[in-house]
């Protein structure tokens, strides 16, 4: 089986220029690399169904080995219904991005950050514990208990845990 | 006539309340009832067909009657079935749980009009990929639910949902995309989709183009399942959709993508070639995972992380490739859909009860809602694998069969399992000890709605309440089931394993699925292909 280079070579671009926008932090530059993706890996579905000029219909005198595969363009037909979805959904997404935050770039996760920035000291579990010196801790508790209302774990801290 | 070839209907059905429920998008009364109905169908009719395989059979339906390989093809076999059941158990549980969340709040937060059909594509979309014996139609069920999934996710469209949704369906599409590149090369190299026609032709192909068609399918299958380093997108992701969309999809989606790499491994490419790489996947995963639960202090978010890391396990069942390793594995799935969707409904009422579903604003459940601290505290415990739970009894199974294994890697992972189940209970009893034991005023940041519940008062348990009802019954209700659900699988563990080792059996054993669609006098390749042995890294 011959190969159709140009398509091949077309195809190869497309990857490269699709991966490349995919990249890219603008919303509408990472749609059209997506676009491009989708339809290079088409090209690539439509190399495995033979090379031009078989035959595409069905003529009685044909023989079997002449014809073109159909399956691959079958393949195809679906794969374009269901990358024009996606676009027209990204789309959306992209409009809305803009309708909210007059941007249209990916954002960071605030919640990331937050995490990234905890520092690695936590209240609850590497504070220091009092030695309890008294033989009677109950009494202490119930002491400490009145001076600090409703707080036994006192925050050594004047900030608190998180933040 | 056969029951099995009713399974098409598993797929239709959904789609078919899909249609209805969109016809029907102004009266939410009839919608619901109409979704409801058919998920109830649905689940009935693949109880019957989990009842029809329970002893082994595997059938084959030709869709319109196009011979195999030609046409495409659907196969019900114990796994499949099994996971079919599962699923629709699950996502009957949440529709249930998002229905009475919808009546409860008058559908002011989201367009809950839109959420039955796409939910119902979802299922289809779910049922498709679990039935698919032909790889471009588990393409077309991973779009479906996927597609779907986009919109369930940026539900709404507000900020948060728009940012986690972007990164969601990039990835996702770049996944896809990398499922239709292998999908063409394995055309390409075979000239056939059809999965059990694939079985007998790959194994004609020289060694080096077999192991890239497999390496392309488990990268495009490792990112759907979020399989270490391919998994930080769901953490990101997942945490700030609405509360049953995030449990169905942590219950399903991901599980979708190790359902597909159960069949590549064990129908498609057999042998031991790229087992020593999964099995050091599975580890990172499960170590990576847990690590990152630890330091969040979102709830939501620990659960995605925790989600993430249990993934490994399943991959560790997988990469053993022996009977025990996969029977526990398919076990270990059926359980963790149920765990992790019932904590992620839980999540959801935590945070309707709390205000929050931040650890640092959360605090004295316990005593305001017992309730609610007994549905968090089953599944968290059987999460974290204590025993008597099924979650103990799907770890043991794995470590047993990685102990048989007896390789230095397989030992590893042993260590590495029984680690990140103590971590994941470390996690859990954080969340217990902070969302549901302490007292509202010993938290970072409470919210005011516990403080505004004084404990020692008698009447307190009221004072925080308004008309709006924080727990409508039937959110609890399915919530309830769910756990309900999740603890039969540990009382019926030994049927359960007995389905799940079968299954194993089966599909390393690779001739009942062929012949099952290609006939009786397929020629069958050999289990495991010779040339194949030490394989890989």
């Amino acid at each position: 089986m011959s190969v159709n280079l140009t398509l091949l070579t077309v195809m190869g671009a497309l990857y490269a220029c699709g991966i490349y926008l995919l990249l890219e932090r603008s919303l509408t530059r990472v749609l059209l690399g997506l676009m491009l993706l989708a339809n290079a890996t088409n090209l690539l579905l439509l190399a495995t169904g033979g090379y031009a000029g078989l035959a595409p219909l069905f003529n009685k005198d044909t023989p079997a080995g002449d014809y073109n595969d159909p399956l691959p363009q079958a393949l195809i037909l679906t794969s374009i219904v269901i990358s024009f979805a996606v676009t027209a959904f990204m789309l959306g997404i992209i409009y809305r991005t803009w309708v909210l935050a007059r941007q249209d770039e990916i954002q960071d996760d605030a919640e990331d950050r937050r995490v990234a920035e905890t520092p690695s000291f936590d209240a609850e579990d590497d504070a220091v514990i009092p030695v309890e010196t008294s033989e009677f801790p109950l009494a202490t508790i119930k002491a400490a208990a009145e001076e600090q209302p409703g707080s036994l774990n006192v925050d050594p801290r004047p900030e608190g845990g998180g933040k | 006539m056969n029951i099995a070839s009713l399974a098409p209907l598993a797929v239709v059905l959904p789609i078919l309340g899909a249609a209805l429920t969109f016809l029907l998008i102004r009266y939410t009364r009839a919608q619901r009832a109409v979704s409801i109905a058919l998920l109830t169908l649905t689940l009935t009719l693949e109880c019957w067909l989990l009842a029809s395989v329970w002893e082994g059979g595997t059938a084959a339906v030709n869709i319109g009657g196009w011979l195999p390989p030609w046409g495409i093809v659907m196969v019900v076999d114990q796994f499949s079935s099994l996971m079919l059941v599962v699923s629709s158990a699950v996502s009957l549980a949440v529709l249930i749980y998002a229905t009475g969340q919808g009546m409860a709040d008058g559908d002011r937060d989201a367009p809950v009009s839109i959420f039955h059909p796409t939910y119902l594509i979802l299922v289809a979309g779910v049922s498709n990929a679990f039935l698919s014996g032909d790889l471009f139609n588990l393409y077309v069920g991973f779009e479906i639910l996927l597609t779907a999934s986009y919109v369930l996710i940026t539900l709404g469209g507000t900020g948060p949902r728009i940012r986690a949704g972007v990164t969601y369906v990039v990835v996702s599409v770049v996944s896809s995309v990398l499922f239709l590149i292998a999908i063409a090369m394995i055309y390409g190299a075979t000239g056939t989709v059809n999965m059990a026609d694939l079985a007998i032709k790959l194994g004609d192909l020289d060694q080096g183009t077999r192991t890239l068609l497999h390496v392309m399918l488990l990268v495009a299958f490792g990112i759907k399942a979020a399989v270490f380093p391919l998994s930080f997108w769901l953490p990101d992701s997942y945490p700030t959709a609405p509360a049953p969309v995030t449990a169905v999809f942590a219950g399903l989606l991901t599980k979708v993508g190790v359902y597909a790499m159960v069949r590549t491994e064990t129908l498609l490419f057999p042998g031991d070639a790229l087992n020593a790489p999964l099995m050091v996947a599975a580890l990172l995963t499960m170590v990576v995972g847990i690590l990152g639960a630890l330091a969040q202090s979102d709830i939501k978010r620990l659960l995605s992380f925790t989600l993430v890391s249990h993934i490994g396990y399943m991959v560790f069942g997988l990469a053993m490739s022996t009977v025990a390793g996969l029977g526990a594995a398919v076990f270990y799935v059926a359980h963790h859909i149920t765990i992790q969707t019932s904590l992620f409904l839980v999540t959801g009422l935590i945070e309707r009860r709390g205000g929050s579903s931040s650890m640092d604003r959360v605090a004295g459940l316990a005593k305001l809602s017992p309730v609610l601290a007994v549905l968090f505290f089953i599944p968290a415990m059987n999460l974290a694998g204590i025993p008597p739970f099924s979650g103990f009894l799907g770890k043991l199974g794995l470590l047993q069969a990685g102990v048989e294994l007896g390789t230095p890697l397989a030992y590893a992972l042993v260590v590495g399992g029984v680690l990140t189940s103590l971590l994941t209970l470390l996690a859990v009893a954080r969340v217990w000890n902070r969302a549901f034991w302490r007292k509202p005023s010993d938290a970072e940041h409470p919210d005011p709605v516990l403080l505004a519940a004084p404990e020692d008062s008698a009447t307190g348990d009221r004072a925080g309440r308004t008309n709006v009802t924080l727990l409508p019954r039937t959110m609890v209700g399915s919530t309830l089931g769910l756990v309900v659900f999740g603890v039969a699988l540990t009382v019926f563990a030994g049927p359960f394993f007995r389905v799940a080792d079968q299954s194993a059996q089966q599909m390393l054993d690779r001739s009942p699925y062929i012949q099952a669609v290609l006939g009786e006098n397929a020629p069958v390749p050999p289990a495991a292909l010779p040339g194949q042995q030490g394989g890989g890294k």
